[in-house]
């Protein structure tokens, strides 16, 4: 039977540290996907030098090109002020980030227990959810009047505005994430004799975990995109206001250089959020393996 | 239902330190689902009884309130009309000397197997830390699971789900297993497998089993007393003492005795499903 052929497979040693991640890369480098993704950016940035530099396009030529925006995004003297050697880029992004984090880590904070509240118990749904689903849609850069009226200074609304933007994403995706789990499971643990409490913590938490993960990894994206526009409006510093400044200033490389950034450091922050997700849901990971995922 | 035998066998148990089985009873239940004005009667009036020590099979045609059964007396509702006892106590909700082994597997995914087995003690903070784990180990090595220890759920086979699951259930020590239906889904093969191997384990501890199924075959293959259900709303319809020896393997199931008896059941049941074929159409 199936028991067999695992013990042979245990009895192959398993590679560990720097030999397993060589084996990976290797099996990587040998399928297509890697050789795809080169040829996608090569493409891409190909299409965007046509337009701007290549050929001058009407309209186009008014942005700069990947020429223009490298020579000054690794020029120890950029001509428009910003380049991987000025200290103020560096500034830019370090604000951003520890706003992202903060507001980030308070939606976190509050969102995953309110939701997994809501889930756990009817009469605490009942009390929020209808509030929550009202103020949901409301889209957030409607809030910032409100915003700048309620908190002083420039960093209150900045990140009031990107909290309440991932806020929601995670209270609802954890709240989904309870209703998602089989009921079945609450039986079983109901009668090996689980407390309500013991519930909560063995089943609903764990079992939500997948749905509050997916929820974060929109969620952080959520914070960024409502950060960079709270940071256009109000704001001294930050990725968002570069490029606005940028903008006013009439300098259009430090504009696009800020917004690469924005890229780069989101899909960063999404990967390091799916990274610790799976960390800690290792047997949904091979759940997924199972099923050639 | 030769209640003069469980009744001296409950009694011999009762002796013991540690009840091992108990007797199970349904006096008169009634269960009904919905608002009182359009109310779906599911179970209706039902008496039956679970004697201590023996194995009750339940069959009936498919959607005729098998599993609302398993609820009532596993606790996880309560009837209507009616009522639940072991040992004559009445049934308030879930509790540990009663195990359910579900339909389909509710080991807890996000737990290893192991854990899974450990997790009823550790909840009710009975046993902990070496030595109940040791105790796991040993049954799952019983259930042939002993490699698979610290494997997840979802990477063992169906059969080992539910041999998992047995495990689980038999950890804590219950004087009565439910089995709804437990080895649904699995195919020709490891199903016979798994039959075989819960038999064996019923006659070595001989507990109050009480077995939910739709397959007939299965039901006489396993049972001493095989209750047969009515269509809904449902009513116990007949038992019937299965009187062949133990232990039991497959080659009795071609005897005259069971053929006899699968053919008594198969009229009943045919006839309760043709009318729910006939409802249904």
């Amino acid at each position: 039977m199936t028991q067999s052929s695992t013990t042979q497979l245990d009895g192959n040693a398993k590679p560990e540290g720097f030999e397993l991640f060589m084996l990976r890369m290797n099996k990587k480098f040998k399928s297509v996907d890697p050789y795809l993704t080169v040829a996608g950016i090569g493409l891409w940035l190909f299409a965007y030098w046509v337009l701007c530099e290549g050929l001058e396009i009407w309209r186009f030529n008014k942005l700069p090109g990947p020429v223009a925006i490298s020579k000054d995004w690794f020029s120890t003297t950029p001509f428009q002020g910003i380049s991987i050697f000025t200290q103020e880029y560096y500034d830019h992004i370090a604000v951003s980030c520890q706003r992202i984090l903060f507001a980030f880590g308070l939606a976190t904070g509050l969102g995953v227990p309110l939701g997994l509240f809501m889930g756990w118990s009817r009469s605490i749904r009942d009390y929020i959810f209808p509030i929550i689903e009202t103020l949901r849609p409301i889209p957030i850069l409607a809030w910032v009047p409100l915003s700048i009226l309620l908190l002083p200074g420039f960093e209150g609304p900045v990140i009031f505005l990107a909290t309440l933007a991932s806020f929601f994403v995670t209270t609802l995706n954890a709240m989904l994430g309870v209703d998602s789990i089989d009921e079945e499971y609450f039986r079983a643990a109901g009668c090996l004799g689980s407390s309500r409490w013991d519930i909560f913590r063995h089943v609903v938490v764990p079992g939500a975990l997948p749905f509050i993960f997916t929820g974060l990894q929109i969620s952080i994206g959520v914070a960024w995109f409502s950060l960079v526009a709270a940071e256009m409006v109000s704001g001294d510093l930050g990725l968002g206001y570069l490029i606005v400044d940028a903008y006013m200033n009439n300098v259009t490389v430090p504009m696009v250089i800020a917004m690469i950034t924005l890229g780069f450091i989101g899909y960063f922050s999404s990967a390091c959020v799916r990274a610790l997700g799976n960390k800690l849901m290792a047997w949904h990971v091979k759940e997924l393996a199972q099923q050639g995922r | 239902m030769s209640s003069s035998k469980s009744a001296s066998k409950s009694t011999a148990s009762k002796k013991n330190k540690k009840l091992n089985s108990s007797q199970v009873e349904m006096k008169n239940v009634s269960k009904a689902y919905g608002e009182t004005w359009e109310s779906e009667e599911v179970l209706k009036n039902i008496s039956v009884e679970f004697p201590a020590g023996e194995l009750t099979v339940i069959v009936g045609p498919s959607g005729c309130g098998k599993s609302t059964l398993v609820n009532l007396l596993a606790g996880f509702e309560k009837p209507d009309v009616g009522e639940v006892t072991v040992d004559g106590k009445l049934v308030t909700g879930p509790a540990q000397d009663r195990m359910v082994v579900f339909q389909e597997t509710a080991l807890i995914p996000w737990q290893t197997t192991l854990e899974n087995v450990t997790f009823g003690p550790k909840m009710r903070g009975e046993k902990k830390g070496r030595s109940l784990d040791d105790e796991a180990k040993e049954l799952l090595v019983k259930v042939g699971l002993g490699e698979f220890i610290h494997k997840f759920p979802l990477q063992l086979s169906g059969g080992m789900q539910r041999r998992a699951e047995l495990a689980r259930a038999l950890i804590n020590e219950p004087t009565v297993m439910i089995m709804d239906e437990p080895f649904r889904g699995l195919d020709a093969m490891s199903r016979s497998l798994m039959q075989e191997f819960f038999l064996e384990l019923f006659e070595e501890n001989k507990k109050t089993n009480i077995f939910v199924t739709s397959e007939i075959d299965e039901a006489i293959f396993l049972a001493d007393n095989l209750v047969i259900l009515s269509n809904k709303p449902t009513t116990v319809q007949t038992v019937i003492k299965i009187d062949l020896p133990r232990p039991r393997n497959y080659k009795m199931l071609t005897s005259a005795k069971a053929f006899k008896y699968r053919k008594q059941a198969m009229d009943l049941l045919h006839g309760e499903a043709m009318k729910s074929f006939a409802i249904s159409k």
